[in-house]
């Protein structure tokens, strides 16, 4: 049974469109820019509006308020914006202990957590919002090009650290524009082609 | 108390000065001279006509009429504080909010000061309901104006933080608490700045004009005193109701960030 599951969902600019992934599953999203993945992943995420199914483990959407919804459906962005100076203030602060032992796993130094956010390099802001995310305990990730400030060495230090995450039940939809890597973290992959999903 | 009459020529004689700004402008190229004339003649023409209305409408002394020159008093500054904002909400929205904070918050004060400090009989005396309704409304305008319009100013430009916060399972109201909270700060600022200037750096202009008709400066103080304590309630009352209102216009039912719902202002001021 697939955890999340997406029927006929669209707005006025994309879709409509239909996915499963299953718990413990990464698909992979590619598609020229513009071409509409990051309208489909806030479509999913409940941050624009639009119309459709979205389920979760067999649940709709609509049975869970809108903050609930989105801190099991996590929509990181590309660009992961940060609204306090420090980067710990934008943590649960119950999760601050757990995320310090996961920092040396994605390449990142040990204090970087407890640093303010306009010292680090985009790199490892980028890296620090995964954990940010990851610290809502979510079900599912929508990742949009989560490495794309990252050299050769972080980039797959992320993906193993990543794929680990799989083994415990979590659904990542992955946007890439690296065909390596898609063939690398994902066995299903799709195109997004003028706004609607094309298994490739 | 003895009022001093002014008399046509000591008025054409302060617009000598007037004259003398226009031809300074010419002999130093500043290109003023046209807007400084066309600003005093307006201005000139506004006061008289307005005047001659307050004339009428004192003799009066009808409910209806004082009614009528309130709502049209509202209306305008109504409109103000809808247009001012460098950007607005679609269908007229900004219309919307603007009449129901400057109504609301004003009436509310001018009625409460009428009924409470001021007490005329009958308390709807146009004598006094109007130049109340006119300070208030001032007040009310500047805070709400301000207030919309560095609450839209900071949805536009910290669209991705609170963005942010809601992606990451954060609620609507934790999303925008920080902004609102600064805009309601920014629509009082002036007020808070006029309570603190009064008497030292400014003598507020309706003490100057009641000192100049010959009043008491100790009543005249005290009206002042109770004037700004109005205009602070408005203020505060028009700042803070724009701002919720303005948040709740841009959100839904699913706590989305709506920016589609705003555009530049065109409209011209």
């Amino acid at each position: 049974m697939s955890q999340l599951s997406v029927r006929g969902l669209r707005s006025a600019h994309v879709g409509p469109l239909d996915l499963d992934i299953a718990s413990g599953e990464c698909v992979a999203l590619m598609g020229p820019s513009g071409s509409g993945k990051t309208l489909l992943m806030r479509l999913i995420a409940d941050l624009d509006a639009g119309t459709g199914a979205v389920l979760l483990n067999g649940r709709a959407r609509e049975t869970w308020s809108a903050p609930q919804w989105r801190s099991q459906v996590v929509y990181q962005s590309a660009e992961p914006a940060w609204w306090a100076p420090t980067v710990a203030a934008h943590f649960p602060p119950q999760t601050l202990d757990a995320m310090r032992l996961l920092q040396p796993l994605l390449g990142l130094p040990n204090a970087t957590l407890d640093a303010d956010v306009d010292r680090l390099s985009t790199g490892e802001r980028q890296r620090l919002a995964l954990l940010r995310s990851l610290a809502r305990e979510p079900k599912v990730l929508l990742l949009d090009e989560p490495t794309a400030s990252l050299d050769a060495t972080s980039t797959m230090a992320m993906e193993s650290f990543l794929l680990k995450q799989l083994d415990n039940g979590l659904s990542v939809l992955w946007v890439t524009h690296s065909q390596d890597q898609a063939r690398r973290v994902a066995e299903r992959h799709y195109d997004v082609i003028d706004r609607r999903l094309h298994a490739s | 108390m003895t009022a001093v009459h002014l008399g046509l020529t000591d008025v054409a004689l302060a617009a000598v000065l007037v004259l003398a700004n226009a031809g300074a402008s010419i002999v130093l190229r500043l290109r003023l001279h046209r807007q400084v004339l066309w600003a005093a003649t307006r201005m000139v023409v506004q006061l008289l006509l307005v005047g001659l209305l307050l004339r009428v409408v004192f003799r009066l002394e009808s409910p209806a009429a004082t009614l009528l020159i309130v709502l049209l008093m509202v209306g305008a500054a109504a409109r103000e504080v809808a247009v001012r904002p460098e950007r607005r909400l679609q269908q007229h929205g900004n219309y919307r909010i603007a009449v129901a904070v400057v109504g609301i918050s004003s009436v509310a004060t001018v009625v409460l000061a009428l009924m409470t400090a001021i007490r005329p009989d009958p308390w709807y005396d146009p004598r006094y309901a109007i130049p109340l309704m006119g300070i208030v409304l001032g007040s009310v305008l500047n805070s709400a104006t301000l207030g919309l319009d560095s609450f839209f100013e900071g949805v536009s430009s910290r669209r991705q933080t609170i963005e942010a916060r809601l992606a990451l399972g954060g609620t609507m109201r934790e999303a925008l608490g920080e902004l609102t909270r600064s805009s309601i700060r920014r629509g009082m600022l002036p007020i808070i700045n006029q309570m603190s200037a009064a008497g030292i750096i400014t003598l507020p202009g309706i003490m100057t004009g009641q000192l100049l008709a010959g009043m008491d400066p100790l009543e005249a103080v005290k009206y002042q005193i109770l004037l700004l304590f109005l205009l602070t309630g408005a203020g505060g009352l028009a700042s803070a109701g724009a701002v919720y209102l303005a948040a709740r216009a841009i959100t839904d039912s699913r706590q989305r960030l709506r920016t589609e719902r705003l555009e530049a202002n065109r409209v011209s001021k």
